[in-house]
């Protein structure tokens, strides 16, 4: 392979105002971190609801929180950004939708679509992380606090879920590595996220390579730093005498 | 204190209990036995209506368990229950553990639950252990913890769910003298175990159960007394388990 590597491209003018390559990629990085932070917070929210709905002793509760998971598990990620996208603003009303395409700039339509796309379907995601969490607990626990007079919105509270989101810390760091990774979707809907620019970066100054490996490695570092992040909760949130940590 | 009136319950078809009626009076230890499989702990979760039955009612110190309208979750708050793996809220220290149902249940104020709660632990022998888990304990000092746990909220009567059944021989006693040390002190009892030491020593009377059905339910001392006037099945079950 004939390739001439310049590393330096990072740090030449892209010929738009005074910026350089490099800047780019920090505008991106903030982006992805912007996409992924509020999707999650979505997601952690409206999964823990999802998954506790599913457990609960009653049917049609427990039933609509399947049918959501079994819609949002099994459509593509990308289907689904393209439908809230190009199709779910034609389906609101006239002002919204007027408001949507029109008064809002291009860069906050498309944030708000991915936002929403990449919330949802990872709460589906996270729904049955809580779920298989909850239902890992002793039946019993659940009697003892019935027996001490505790309601049902108590006993979760306080008894249920304090546990299962202890249980299911790792699977979840996956599933919040997973958000960053998939945010780089809303690069198809035109959003500048750290792969736009970096497809931008490789176009505008023919350093492919340089480009690309730069991505990955802020990807892999960002999740590394996540992953670490993630251990020390874990740490921090063990109960003594009780569930074994990670990498211990 | 406890009046069960021809409770029956069924699991689909298959009936679980069929025609119970007993009566446990103000301060009486009642032991309740049986082979497994009998419907003995399912008729003591009945009690506080852990367990839905289909016919039949429980009264609880004046209050219908089977009346739509009981406050349940009111209802359970005074009756205190101990479960055979302990239960306690292993995310909990010991001392929330005892405190957690007194704030949120009963509406005490946190110094006054933790001041109840550690005056128990100590009546159990286990006020050093306050400040850590319930998986650094072991079996026989969370059950007592358990006990502690269930007596905070003051019950007017207590039920036991084989309490020493998931235990190291060796910490079954521990437990038991808790146990006779409540009874010996007035507490209403009703208890399902095997244990027919503790029966013989503290229970005024002892009910014995087979195939969902109250078989024998008699005095201590007639219980024990003369074992050939007891049912054939009672014979077959006690032959087994006294003869150790």
């Amino acid at each position: 392979m004939n390739y001439n590597w310049d590393w330096g491209i990072f740090f030449k003018s892209t010929g738009i105002g005074s910026e350089i390559y490099l800047d780019w990629f920090v505008t991106g990085l903030g982006w992805t971190i912007a996409i992924a932070l509020v999707g999650w917070v979505i997601a952690l929210l409206l999964g823990s609801l999802l998954g506790v709905m599913r457990t609960v002793p009653n049917r049609w509760i427990a039933g609509i929180a399947t049918t959501y998971v079994e819609i949002f598990r099994n459509v593509p990620l990308l289907v689904q950004l393209f439908l809230w996208y190009f199709l779910v603003p034609d389906l609101l009303p006239e002002p919204l939708e007027m408001w949507f395409k029109q008064d809002l700039n291009p860069a906050t339509s498309a944030y708000l679509s991915v936002v929403v796309c990449l919330g949802l379907f990872t709460a589906a995601r996270v729904c049955e992380q809580v779920r298989t969490g909850i239902q890992a607990l002793p039946q019993g626990q659940t009697a003892a606090a019935y027996a001490m007079g505790f309601r049902l919105p108590q006993i979760y509270s306080n008894v249920l879920l304090p546990q299962a989101y202890r249980i299911i810390i790792p699977p979840l760091t996956s599933e919040f590595l997973n958000i960053f990774k998939n945010s780089s979707v809303a690069s198809l809907i035109g959003l500048m996220e750290l792969l736009a620019q970096t497809k931008q970066t490789a176009e505008f100054s023919a350093n492919l390579f340089e480009a690309f490996t730069l991505a990955t490695l802020i990807y892999f570092t960002l999740n590394m730093g996540l992953m670490l992040l993630m251990r020390m909760i874990e740490h921090r949130v063990a109960v003594p005498g009780l569930i074994a940590v990670g990498g211990k | 204190m406890i009046s069960i009136d021809n409770v029956n319950k069924w699991y689909a078809d298959f009936q679980v209990l069929t025609n119970c009626s007993t009566e446990v009076k103000k301060g009486e230890v009642v032991v309740v036995c049986g082979p497994s499989g009998s419907g003995k702990s399912t008729l003591i979760k009945c009690v506080n209506a852990l367990e839905p039955f289909q016919q039949g009612d429980i009264v609880v110190d004046g209050t219908s368990v089977a009346d739509s309208k009981t406050n349940l979750p009111k209802l359970r708050s005074r009756v205190g229950m101990v479960f055979q793996h302990f239960e306690l809220f292993p995310h909990l220290s010991i001392t929330e553990n005892l405190t957690i149902a007194q704030i949120k249940v009963l509406g005490r104020s946190k110094a006054e639950a933790t001041e109840k709660g550690l005056k128990l632990l100590e009546r159990v022998g286990l006020q050093d252990h306050a400040h850590k888990h319930p998986g650094q304990l072991s079996g026989g000092q969370q059950q007592r913890v358990a006990i502690a746990r269930a007596l905070a909220m003051d019950p007017v009567v207590m039920l036991f769910d084989e309490p020493t059944s998931a235990l190291d021989p060796e910490m079954v006693n521990e437990v038991l003298d808790v146990m006779v040390q409540l009874a010996n002190e007035g507490m209403t009892m009703m208890c399902v175990t095997h244990e027919m030491g503790f029966a013989r020593k503290v229970a005024d009377r002892v009910i014995f159960m087979d195939a969902g059905q109250i078989v024998e339910d008699c005095p201590k001392e007639e219980f024990f007394g003369d074992v050939s006037a007891r049912s054939e099945r009672a014979q077959q079950f006690l032959a087994k388990i006294l003869q150790h």
